[in-house]
């Protein structure tokens, strides 16, 4: 099995890849929520069923060919900065990083497919893909699913679908969602008309990291709300149309930015290549901030192209746990702050001065074939 | 935490409540929240609201309560919380679950994946019981040429019964 040390030091495969749409969606992620057919939900379970659960549930999982070589740890046996560490990695829930022993975490070793036991279902079972890839993404957990169907009983009615702790996530026991950058519908004020849009069709945005966060980095998390009364293709497909109807807002807000205020654009570039590369002390929202800034720069031409990937790498990397786990110790926000302005300044320090006069409207990819 | 009322008891009842935009916290002992009537099943009405039983007749209290035979799950903890003990509380209250669900999601009937055991035991993947509950609707709604038909093909799908 891999150790946590391995699991930090290796970066995740969604990471080191350029899925479709890669310069404005960050990630792909589908999750799929079962319960085993019998035992009361983790919720309300007394802790030994708890307990008899994910003795029964972690073995199978870990057994799984997808885990093969993979990370498995009952939470109860990592301390607190260990489990915001995988928090910040997307791969467990703030909600199961609050819990201790009769819960656990496997992940593979590529970190594409994280399944948590005795989160608020039995297994909550997590894909994640660079780019817009939701298809592959639930490809690959639909693989899981059926494996474990095989192995296990998992609690369904027929008319309910898939039985859940919560009854929002009845039925598929689905969330689909992407995380998209959108520095432009932000920086020319329309994003919270997009928003707006999008909730009305049935659809949630959230911040980076989930449901009560705020949208830092100018990121934007949109998931299907509903999870019963449609097939999952339907809603995957659903989702990824609107999807792409965004990327479409965001690149024509983009060009609009660069033809109609391009002193704007590269002001703002500007300052964050100034912070990054010379500041002290960095909060951790106004990093964020400036890394989105860097991102854009380097979508529009005037900073390297192949940026993007330290700077999605950054914005995980100087989360407060993973600052705290690279110094191996705990630290006040003071000292966080400080620790944060000097990984960047040191990450970032190759990097060239931004170009203004290569700032060039975003291309769009070619035209889908129909 | 302290009680902020009697400043004795240990406060077990965190309220928030927002006015006028300002929001204000009270935290209070079990006893001190029984007296302020906080812990009145009516105090709740946000969740039940979200949850569709808002509607005046749900709310009132039933004599015997229901509880799930299998994890021992009562109606108001699951109206409190909002989530189920286990799958059978989905059976034990599952009236009213209809109206929760139609408010939360697409459809009220499931159409995706099915797991290997249900495809083999059910059969019809639920048809029946899914005709069924579309012959009740169509009653309901006195669309009763639908029914017919509804009647027709749930006896179509159903094998007779022995006589007793």
């Amino acid at each position: 099995m891999m150790k946590f040390a391995t699991l930090l030091r290796k970066p995740p495969e969604w990471m080191l890849l350029d899925g479709p749409h890669r310069d404005i969606v960050i990630t792909s992620r589908v999750r799929l929520a079962r319960n085993l057919d019998g035992p009361a939900f983790p919720g309300f379970a007394k802790k030994e069923d708890r307990t008899t659960v994910m003795q029964e549930l972690q073995p199978v999982v870990e057994g799984l060919p997808e885990m093969k070589d993979g990370f498995s740890e009952d939470l109860g046996g990592l301390d607190a900065i260990r489990k915001q560490v995988l928090v910040e990695k997307h791969l467990i829930s703030r909600e199961q990083a609050a819990k201790s022993g009769g819960s656990a975490a496997v992940i593979n070793r590529d970190q594409s497919l994280s399944i948590m036991i005795n989160e608020e279902d039995h297994l909550r079972m997590q894909s994640i893909r660079s780019g817009l890839d939701l298809r592959v993404a639930y490809a690959a957990l639909d693989r899981v699913d059926e494996e474990l169907d095989g192995l296990v009983k998992f609690a369904f009615h027929p008319r309910f679908g898939y039985l859940t702790a919560c009854p929002t996530n009845l039925g598929t026991g689905m969330r689909a969602s992407a995380m998209l950058h959108l520095p432009g519908l932000v920086l020319s004020e329309q994003v919270n008309q997009v928003i707006a849009a999008v909730n009305k069709i049935g659809l949630a945005v959230r911040g980076l990291y989930g449901e009560g966060t705020e949208a830092l980095a100018n990121l934007f998390q949109i998931s299907n709300q509903h999870t019963l009364g449609e097939r999952e293709p339907e809603i995957i497909a659903r989702l990824e149309r609107v999807i792409e109807q965004i990327i479409n807002h965001e690149r024509n807000a983009r060009r609009k930015l660069v033809e109609d205020q391009p002193h704007k654009v590269l002001d703002h570039v500007g300052r964050a290549y100034a912070a990054l590369r010379y500041a002290h002390i960095l909060e951790s929202k106004e990093a964020l901030t400036q890394l989105s800034m860097l991102r854009l720069g380097s979508d529009l031409g005037i900073l390297p192209s192949d940026l993007g990937r330290t700077i999605d790498t950054l914005l995980v990397e100087i989360q407060p746990a993973h600052l705290q786990i690279n110094s191996q110790r705990k630290l006040g926000p003071e000292e966080r702050d400080v620790l944060r302005a000097e990984t960047l300044r040191q990450r970032l320090a190759g990097v060239p001065e931004p170009r203004p006069e290569s700032l060039q409207p975003p291309v769009d990819p070619e035209p889908p074939v129909i | 935490m302290q009680c902020d009322v009697c400043k004795q008891n240990k406060a077990t009842v965190f309220l928030t409540q927002i006015e006028k935009g300002k929001m204000q916290k009270v935290n209070l002992c079990e006893t001190c929240a029984h007296a302020k009537g906080v812990a009145d099943p009516k105090g709740f009405a946000l969740v039940e609201m979200l949850h569709g039983f808002g509607h005046g007749e749900k709310v009132a209290t039933q004599p015997q309560e229901r509880t799930c035979p299998n994890c021992g799950m009562t109606q108001t903890t699951f109206r409190k919380t909002g989530r189920l003990g286990c799958g059978a509380c989905y059976q034990t209250f599952g009236e009213g679950m209809d109206q929760l669900l139609k408010a939360m999601h697409k459809g009220v009937r499931h159409t995706g994946r099915v797991p290997a055991w249900a495809k083999v035991v059910g059969r019809d993947n639920g048809r029946v019981e899914d005709l069924r509950v579309r012959l009740e609707e169509a009653v309901a709604a006195e669309r009763y040429e639908e029914a017919g038909r509804l009647r027709d093909e749930i006896r179509q799908l159903t094998p007779p019964e022995t006589a007793v």
